[in-house]
């Protein structure tokens, strides 16, 4: 065996990771939960699924980083592993649903926009309360399976969008299009929700954050 | 959003938000934007949009419990501090 120690760009011994260094795998792991159950939550919209996908992507993790090619980051694979867990999940839960992969026909256009109610200067601590961020999450879940992993790994986790299609196997093209897609549904359902709000008196109790 | 220069210009709106257009299809835009009102609420919406999103995308916070049972699963629970 060689003594060379290959780094990955986050600081992670490639070299004792592929050997199954349990301590190396340790840190890993903890590096990355949080991100990973989050992505899982929000692709799922549940917290005991997002559990489930972020145990298997580990337990995989583990098993196939002898495999691993470093061509892309580290990082970027265990968003590939979670990202499939969950769409297989997905798929699971909804056999005769749509394909994943293909956009529905109705998902290939572009959202017209219907809403035009300027919004914007509502003030953040009302677009940011708690019940607003209840709606966010519940727009996320809204939106097709095809455009929602995109919209969350792009605009929610900050991938590039080169990495985006590293992480679901498509082209950076595909991966614009999608995004756009989704930012425009979600444009105007943000559009509903705080355009009727600025009609309504501020609720009395607005609650925590 | 009649107007058939809005519809036109819609599939490259998020692209522009994004600065990541060139700088013709960015003057086309912008001269679009300075007649026409309905467009700019949209792309200040759309925006707002993305920003929103940019800033809760640390929720939900990681219930406790999870870490610890993660780390049992992958039988590391033993090197890890608690
Ligand atoms: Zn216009």
């Amino acid at each position: 065996m060689s003594d060379e120690n290959i780094l990955t760009e986050d600081g992670f011994s490639l070299t004792a990771l592929q050997a199954g260094d349990k301590v190396e795998f340790a840190r890993l792991v903890d590096a990355y939960y949080q991100v990973i159950y989050r992505l899982a939550v929000k692709i799922l919209g549940n917290p005991q699924d997002a559990e489930d996908i972020l145990q298997e992507t580990f337990i995989k993790a583990f098993r196939y980083l002898p495999d691993f090619n470093g061509r892309s980051r580290l990082s970027t694979w265990l968003y590939r592993i979670a990202t499939n867990e969950a769409l297989m999940l997905i798929r699971r839960r909804k056999p005769d649903a749509i394909s994943i992969d293909e956009p529905r026909n109705g998902d290939e256009q572009d959202q017209e926009p219907l809403q035009i109610v300027d919004w914007c200067c509502m003030p953040e601590q009302e677009m940011l309360s708690s019940e607003s961020r209840e709606y966010l999450d519940q727009a996320i879940e809204s939106l097709p399976t095809s455009l929602r992993v995109v919209f969350v790994l792009r605009d929610i986790e900050g991938l590039s969008t080169l990495e985006t299609g590293e992480v679901l196997n498509l082209s950076e093209t595909a991966v614009k299009t999608r995004l756009s897609r989704a930012r425009l549904r979600l444009r105007e359902e943000l559009t509903r929700y705080y355009g009727d709000r600025m009609g309504r008196k501020p609720v009395a109790n607005e609650g925590g954050r | 959003m009649a107007h058939e220069n809005c519809k036109h210009l819609l599939g490259s709106l998020s692209e522009y938000i994004d600065g990541a257009l060139g700088d013709e299809i960015c003057a086309e835009i912008e001269k679009h934007l300075a007649g026409c009102e309905n467009c700019r609420v949209v792309i200040d919406s759309l925006k707002k949009t993305v920003y929103l999103y940019h800033v809760t995308s640390e929720d939900p916070q990681v219930p406790d419990g999870v870490r610890n049972r993660l780390m049992q699963r992958l039988d590391l629970k033993d090197l890890i501090d608690k």
